[in-house]
């Protein structure tokens, strides 16, 4: 089984996404909580990373810190799902592990 | 499933807390077990049952209590990171001579082996910091 | 019966001192070893500056937590991962951090390092290998 990241940083502040990405395997799974939900939104300085690591990782923003914050499934890079609490709760039941890149 | 969930900040200043207990609830409607729920560094803050939230926001002291109470959860403030930023229960206000205890009776005090045990016997665990 | 032993992984991300995470985390490793798992420790990104040689606050006045880590080898907590590329990219080498080492009990007590370099492709694979992952 593949490991979970979650990762709760905005990437244009912190570096916890770029680190999280640098450190996780092909097949795992990267989801985007809190303030890093807008590091999903197209268009910005990070998209191109993100287009990239959907290759080979599956990764997902939490729907309900999205519209907190004003923006829908339908502002985010195509390739990324979105996931409400049930959905974050199966991910890391299906998955071996939990990282919670800080 | 059984889960233990590591609280790393203090409530109203992060989401953490929030976060951690929407999944908690999402959890246990889905049938899975939250096996302890442990607070530390400036998430021992969470536990004071002196809080003052405005009545237009949530309570998140009072939430996690009144999660607790009908799950019967484990929720364990970490006695170090507690005494350091002056969160202690009447006991251990005894023991160290202070006139004031101030930790929400559906919380307990006790040591950071919780959370390594809590790490041991579940199948997941899970942190929410900064 | 006994129960099976567990991977638990401390990484550790953040500089010391402008917050306390690398303290109370540290805390938290020392506690570990009481518990008979298989313990390891990461240090990545500004994780490396919490074993940089030479921590002197005396006039800062903070608590100097770093000879703590040189007692970890007594803990049998002796897989220190320090990451390669965070110490190039801080213009650090390995003569910038701690030498921590342990007594190895199964070759006469001999004095060995406990600091293990690993580069970014090695500690995802290590991360993947683990039970328990705690990061601060």
């Amino acid at each position: 089984m593949a490991m979970l990241h979650t990762v709760n940083k905005s990437p244009f502040e912190r570096n916890s996404l770029h680190s999280c990405l640098s450190k996780s395997k092909e097949g795992s799974t990267i989801l985007l909580i809190e303030d890093a939900v807008v590091g999903a939104l197209k268009g910005t300085i990070v998209a191109d990373k993100l287009t990239a690591a959907i290759a080979n990782k599956n990764v997902c923003v939490l729907a309900s810190d999205l519209n907190t914050r004003g923006f829908t499934g339908a502002d985010i890079i195509d390739g990324i799902k979105t996931v409400d609490y049930a959905g974050f709760v199966d991910l890391v039941a299906e998955h071996s592990n939990v990282q919670s890149w800080l | 499933m059984k889960f233990t969930l590591l609280i790393n900040e203090g409530p109203y200043q992060h989401q953490a807390s929030d976060t951690a207990y929407q999944f908690a609830k999402a959890a246990l409607a889905k049938g899975h077990e939250i096996y302890r729920v442990f607070f530390y560094n400036d998430g021992v803050n969470n536990a004071t049952r002196l809080a003052v939230p405005p009545q237009d926001d949530r309570n998140i002291t009072e939430n996690w209590a009144a999660l607790a109470k009908e799950h019967e959860l484990d929720m364990v403030v970490c006695i170090a990171a507690a005494q350091r930023r002056g969160m202690l229960d009447a006991d251990e206000a005894g023991r160290q001579g202070k006139d004031a205890d101030n930790i929400h009776p559906a919380f307990r005090i006790s040591g950071l082996g919780q959370l390594v045990e809590g790490g041991i016997q579940a199948d997941r665990l899970l942190t929410f910091g900064d | 019966m006994s129960e099976s032993i567990k991977k638990f992984m401390f990484v550790n991300t953040k500089a010391p001192y402008g917050t306390v995470y690398a303290l109370e985390s540290l805390e938290v490793v020392l506690i570990s070893a009481a518990f008979d798992q298989s313990v390891s420790l990461v240090f990545c990104d500004d994780g490396v500056f919490q074993i940089a040689n030479n921590q002197n606050t005396e006039a800062s006045g903070m608590k100097n937590f770093s000879p703590a880590y040189k007692a970890l080898g007594d803990y049998d907590i002796n897989k220190i991962y320090v990451e390669t590329e965070s110490l190039e990219e801080r213009g650090l080498t390995l003569d910038n951090i701690m030498a921590l080492t342990y007594e190895d009990e199964d070759d006469d007590w001999a004095e060995k390092p406990s600091i293990i370099p690993a580069t970014r492709a090695e500690l995802a694979d290590l991360m993947d290998e683990q039970d328990v992952v705690i990061s601060s």
